[in-house]
């Protein structure tokens, strides 16, 4: 029990301050990724390579003088940056970032809480952030930033159909929720990216919607509302929406890899996963999910830096008539192919039937591509036809 | 639509959002990669694309002869001409009857920089130059006396050539 007590406490320590630092970090990779693609070089002064910049910002935001909107409600304004920070930090817990480390005392499993519930904990506490997100546009007692909230809350509804939809055809796949098993069984058979590869696709594009990054952060739509719902909050509270943004992406990135591309798995070997935990095992297994993660974040990044914003009725239009349908008709056709090779061909999840569900998912996606390749995902607000 | 928008049909390649997304996703990675085009300022000031033009007006400059004296002759010419009425002049006589500017002096916030003052000059005395890093830390700083104008070591401007457009 001290065992354990002493173990989850220095997971937890560790795995917070990771993220914070990396969310720091994340920060800078943002603003230089976006400065090489524009053909900038971007901060590059405070520090080596400007690495120490994100701890200037920190700094300055620390000193930044906390602005009160008179006609704000005092309570529930402080309480915003609270309630969308926490959650934030929550939901990493439950995500395996390494194979088990051997310790003197025993094995010690590399997540800080392995819940039965797995993912699904993730999915309502990430939902949970959206309260922060309307408190904090209600609470300004501003124009732009109460739509700012209320289209988050509008927004991350939607999605969250959608990507709980598409986790559902990982739980039909893994017969389980706890991602320490959805874990075991990729490593088993075949990553879920392969046969899995529509509701990847979904998950992907509401995980962007759920995070409110671009092509999806109407929510902050700097364009139209000024910055939405933290138009109001300065220095370290508004630092705190950024910190829960970035967290949410890393968490995100995060949870991608692990549900459908092997979680802390290398690829190709299968001694990461067999036979006695070793030290080496834990530190290969945490690079190799970590560049899992980065690649993610970078995407992110990248796409953050392409695609222009939706227009909000085109984002509704995408999250209800494209992805949630689509999401339904997916699970039912993988839930009858899982069920065809499971109970008819009595196989069991491996390579072999991962490739066989592969094939479906190809023809699936081929048939979605042509699909929505007519101009059916954004169009003008007036029909071709109607015209 | 209650107001007629018209909207053109368009071969579905144009429309694609899939395309485009894909097409512009390749771009900004291929932006990634090439080589930058900002310059360093403070340590790089001029680069084989960019570098200050010999046209530059810039701070002033006043040149000086063989004895070190400035070449000014106080005919008053610059302080008549200068639009922004920056050029503050006292003209003084020694015992051979030569002119020298008892006190000249440039206030640089007020100048528009229009090259005039030299244009004008007969003795070539006062140039323009081909600089422009004047930051100070107090305003009156920045009323350049006689003896800042000839201790400045710039290159002065060539201003613009009518014979020579395009100054080749």
């Amino acid at each position: 029990m001290t065992f354990f007590l002493v173990a989850s406490a220095i997971k937890v320590f560790l795995v917070l301050n990771l993220i914070l630092v990396g969310v720091a970090l994340l920060t800078l990779v943002e603003r230089r990724v976006c400065a090489w693609m524009q053909d900038r070089l971007g901060p590059n002064r405070v520090g080596p390579q400007g690495l120490l910049q994100p701890a200037a910002d920190g700094l300055k935001n620390f000193l930044k003088e906390e602005t009160s909107p008179a006609m704000a409600d005092k309570a529930l304004f402080t309480l915003a940056p609270i309630v969308s920070f926490i959650p934030a930090m929550l939901t990493f817990g439950v995500i395996p970032f390494a194979s088990p480390l051997p310790t003197r005392w025993g094995v010690v499993p590399m997540v800080v809480a392995d819940l039965p519930v797995g993912f699904l904990y993730i999915l309502a506490i990430s939902s949970l952030g959206v309260y922060g997100i309307v408190l904090a546009g209600w609470a300004s007692n501003n124009k732009y930033a109460l739509l700012g909230g209320l289209r988050a809350s509008a927004q991350m509804i939607s999605y969250e159909i959608a990507m709980g939809m598409s986790t559902v055809a990982v739980l039909l796949l893994a017969g389980n929720v706890t991602l320490s098993q959805v874990i075991t069984q990729q490593q088993t058979g075949l990553w879920f990216v392969v046969p899995l590869t529509v509701a990847f696709l979904i998950f992907f594009i509401s995980a962007f919607a759920e995070t409110n990054r671009l092509p999806f952060d109407l929510p902050e739509a700097e364009g139209e509302l000024i910055a939405g719902y933290h138009t109001e909050y300065s220095a370290m509270k508004f630092s705190m929406f950024y910190i829960a943004e970035y967290s949410n992406m890393v968490t995100a990135s995060a949870l991608m890899a692990t549900l459908f591309f092997g979680g802390w798995d290398i690829p190709l070997t299968t001694w990461d996963s067999t036979g006695d935990p070793s030290v080496i095992k834990t530190l290969l297994t945490l690079a190799a999910f970590s560049a899992k993660t980065i690649v993610f974040l970078f995407t992110y990044i990248w796409v953050r830096w392409t695609l222009p914003r939706f227009r909000y009725d085109q984002l509704m239009a995408l999250g209800w008539k494209v992805l949630l349908p689509l999401a339904l008709i997916y699970i039912t056709v993988v839930a009858v192919a899982i069920w065809f090779f499971r109970v008819r061909l009595g196989w069991t999840y491996g390579p072999g039937m991962a490739w066989a569900l592969g094939g479906l998912n190809f023809v699936l996606l081929l048939v979605l591509v042509l699909w929505l390749d007519r101009g059916r995902i954004v169009s003008g607000s007036v029909s071709q036809e109607a015209a | 639509m209650a107001i007629g928008v018209k909207v053109m049909k368009r071969p579905t390649q144009q429309t694609s959002y899939l395309r485009a997304t894909l097409k512009g996703m390749a771009l900004t990675f291929s932006h990634l990669l090439r080589p930058k085009v900002t310059m360093q300022y403070p340590e790089e000031k001029s680069s084989k694309d960019w570098t200050l033009a010999s046209r530059w007006r810039g701070t002033h400059r006043m040149l000086t002869d063989e004895q070190g004296r400035a070449k000014c002759v106080a005919c008053g010419l610059c302080p008549q001409i200068c639009p922004a009425n920056c050029i503050k002049l006292v003209p003084g006589e020694d015992e051979e009857g030569h002119r020298y500017p008892l006190i000249y002096e440039i206030d640089e916030f007020r100048c528009i920089f229009c090259g005039y003052c030299q244009e004008v000059c007969p003795e070539e005395a006062i140039h323009v130059g081909v600089h422009y890093e004047n930051s100070e830390y107090s305003r009156d700083r920045f009323v350049y006396d006689l003896e800042r104008l000839t201790a400045q070591t710039h290159p002065v401007s060539t201003l613009w050539d009518p014979s020579d457009p395009k100054g080749e």
